[in-house]
């Protein structure tokens, strides 16, 4: 441990270390204490879009995010209990009644961040009414597609655009239930100028809302190992 | 540990159908209509998805021929994709499609049908399911069951699972088939081919027991729709679409899949969800075909290998002059298909080609229509797509197997319910109460669900429902007044 002042809080009832830097993510899962995540990818900046990783602190009444969340000298924190479990459930049948994720005919199905959180949090049916939205897919660009139906809005395309890449073509437009991604001033991608092709929005995509063409139901992986390695390597430079 | 196994309503069709019987004031039948009750409405949502979505999503069309939908909708991708598939490619896809005929034919031979063929049209209802079958003659029941296994393995060895496989794919598959994998499936073939051949000699002993229902469970001249092989022999994968008429004359043989419409159209009836093709420049009545098993027989010469060919011959000799008519010989075509399935995988299984890594051929958006035609256990299946520019799906048109032999088996329908209502004596109960409706007997109830079980329709294609047995019958005056209803359970309370 190196570099800021060093203070101590306990997570699930285990004193832990941490700089005042850390989020409270970073000090769990540097002490071997899984919380769930989704909009969270290490490599890029925590901005709390999705709540999944919400976690209790004692004496705050709401939950608060993890990923975003700095420790506090003698803090306590649960990042576990039937309640936290159910507000998690409740956040991610929210995203799953928003828009359409039809898992058997998606190019991830079988290596989706979304299934995969859906299995473990144990949400196999939805209790919310499905709005099923009539949302366009973007087929423009030449190499990859958008499939808004499938999109959570964790924003990393957005990110990984505009944080690694450095050409922001993706943002986001709109309030509530009309939100979403778009690509330049609200062009179909293929016209989008500032776009490299470089691809990693689509590797760092949770979902299957951004993918390869050409891809088959359950052909598409997501490779985002390379964002942690070029992140640090910058930072050498 | 417990085990609990729950078989909630097992039914003998494959999907929901209501049929209604139009009865005279003489109590004869004058018209009878079956309606296929669910609407599913795959052209509409496909439209807006990306074209490399299609088999698999339009394989959710049916749990029971997946195999088939991703076969015609693959060969439509092929097509917007403009490419030719690799060689190997298509023997596997083929490979595929007889592995499915296998189980599917099993399916409908065995567990559908058999009750009827075995323990008779009559038999107690409570025993006329496959596990009656199974304490009568357990060895069927065991073939029956190790003949679909052994298809669903096929298509799980090749594929990666037995139900909705992502396998097949526009350009190709996307996995070889390993050698291993087929020595271990060679290795299940002669088991397989005995048990085929030993059930197509039962059924054949059985026959004459069927005289009244092979003379009316739609007997009666059409023409036969199936894809062509060459030297005559069955095709299920690739080749021209052809019709042959009553007499087995070639009336039209289409090897531009595309121009399916230039010959079928479709006609689109009031009280059924299921539309009606038939060949065009007949109309609607003179038109009607049939398709499936009876059909590919009926416009088969040869099968091409030896104990098909056998069988072939025999089935031959049911008709001295042309096709064989009987929609009842549905059942016996299918054995026959079994075989002949069996030995044509032996045959790819046996071919270097078939191992070859190179299965994909990967390519964009090229052309802007693409029509897929295969044939199904049940019949000819055809997709056709239209795509944007960008490759998305912008029009679809399916027409699925089923819906070839719905005019045959309506006409089927009316043939065996005057047979068996007005000139039979098993037809109605008569009323002991003057005003109550006339009840329709159980072995009358079976005989019109066996029509069509002959068609094995896969009335699932066109439903997700569950829950109770599918089949009701409708009694109802000419002008279309109600007079009663009934259905498989109040038919056994009757008797």
């Amino acid at each position: 441990m190196s570099g800021g002042r060093v203070i101590t809080l306990t997570i699930d009832d285990r004193d832990c270390g941490a700089r005042e830097e850390q989020t409270i993510l970073e000090v769990a899962r540097e002490n071997g204490i899984f919380i769930p995540t989704l909009c969270h990818l290490g490599g890029l900046h925590p901005v709390g879009a999705c709540r999944i990783c919400i976690v209790d602190v004692e004496g705050i009444a709401r939950p608060q995010p993890a990923c975003v969340t700095r420790p506090v000298e003698g803090m306590r924190v649960a990042t576990d209990s039937p309640g936290l479990r159910r507000q998690r459930r409740l956040i991610l049948e929210l995203m799953l009644a928003e828009g359409n994720h039809v898992c058997s005919v998606c190019v991830v199905n079988g290596h989706c961040e979304l299934q995969e959180l859906a299995l473990q949090l144990g949400v196999d049916h939805l209790e919310l009414p499905a709005l099923y939205p009539r949302r366009e897919v973007d087929a423009s660009h030449p190499r990859f597609s958008l499939d808004r139906n499938r999109c959570v809005l964790c924003t990393r395309c957005v990110r990984v655009c505009s944080e690694i890449e450095g050409a922001h073509t993706w943002d986001v437009m709109g309030r509530g239930l009309a939100s979403t991604v778009i690509s330049d001033l609200n062009q179909p991608w293929g016209e989008a100028e500032s776009c490299t092709t470089c691809g990693k929005c689509v590797q760092v995509c949770p979902t299957g809302a951004l993918f390869d063409k050409g891809k088959a139901p359950g052909e598409m992986r997501k490779r985002h190992s390379f964002l942690p390695l070029l992140t640090a390597m910058r930072e050498e430079e | 540990m417990a085990t609990t196994i729950s078989i909630d309503p097992v039914t003998r069709i494959e999907g929901h159908a209501r049929i209604s019987l139009y009865l005279d004031e003489n109590h004869r039948v004058s018209d009878c209509r079956l309606h296929v009750t669910q609407f599913r409405g795959f052209e509409a949502f496909c439209r807006g998805r990306p074209l490399e979505e299609m088999p698999a999503l339009t394989a959710r069309t049916c749990g029971i021929c997946p195999v088939s939908h991703l076969l015609a909708s693959a060969k439509a991708c092929d097509e917007l994709l403009a490419v030719r598939i690799p060689p190997a490619a298509e023997l596997l896809r083929r490979l595929l499609n007889y592995g499915q005929l296998v189980q599917s034919h099993a399916l409908s031979f065995f567990h559908l049908a058999s009750p009827d063929l075995l323990l008779g049209m009559d038999a107690d209802p409570g025993q006329r399911n496959l596990f009656g079958v199974a304490a009568a003659m357990p060895e069927v029941a065991r073939d029956g069951i190790a003949l679909r296994r052994f298809g669903q393995q096929l298509i799980q060895r090749l594929a990666g699972k037995r139900i909705h496989p992502a396998w097949v794919v526009a350009g190709g598959v996307s996995r070889p088939l390993e050698r291993k994998t087929g020595s271990i499936i060679l290795a299940e073939l002669p088991a397989m081919l005995t048990a085929a051949r030993n059930n197509l000699a039962r059924l054949q002993g059985v026959l004459e027991n069927f005289q009244a229902e092979i003379a009316s469970f739609a007997n009666f001249p059409s023409g036969y729709l199936a894809l062509a092989g060459t030297g005559g022999r069955p095709e299920y994968y690739d080749g021209p679409l052809r019709l042959l008429d009553q007499r087995g004359q070639e009336l039209f043989s289409e090897p531009v899949a595309a121009n399916y419409g230039h010959h079928l159209a479709e006609k689109v009836e009031p009280d059924s969800y299921l539309k009606s093709p038939y060949y065009r420049p007949l109309g609607p009545e003179e038109g009607m075909y049939r398709v499936g098993p009876l059909a590919r027989l009926n416009a088969a010469t040869a099968c091409g290998t030896p104990t098909a060919d056998e069988a072939l011959a025999a089935f031959r000799e049911l008709s001295s002059n042309g096709p064989v008519a009987s929609s009842f010989h549905y059942h016996y075509a299918r054995l026959i298909e079994i075989i002949h399935a069996l030995e044509k995988i032996e045959e790819l299984l046996g071919e270097e080609a078939t191992y070859d890594c190179r299965v994909r051929a990967t390519a964009g958006a090229n052309a802007p229509e693409g029509t897929g035609i295969c044939e199904a256990p049940r019949g000819t299946l055809i997709h056709h797509y239209r795509i944007d520019e960008q490759g998305l799906i912008s029009g679809v048109n399916m027409i699925i197997a089923t819906g070839h032999n719905n005019l045959a088996m309506n006409r089927g329908l009316l043939q065996a319910s005057r047979a068996f209502i007005d000139d039979g004596d098993m037809a109605l109960v008569a009323p002991t109460d003057q005003a109550a409706p006339p009840a329709i007997r159980e072995g009358l109830l079976n005989r019109l669900e066996a029509v069509i079980r002959c068609y094995d329709p896969c009335l699932s294609c066109s439903t997700h429902a569950l829950g109770q047995m599918p089949l009701a019958v409708e009694l109802r005056r000419n002008s279309g007044e109600f007079i009663g209803r009934v259905t498989r359970e109040m038919a056994a309370n009757h008797d």
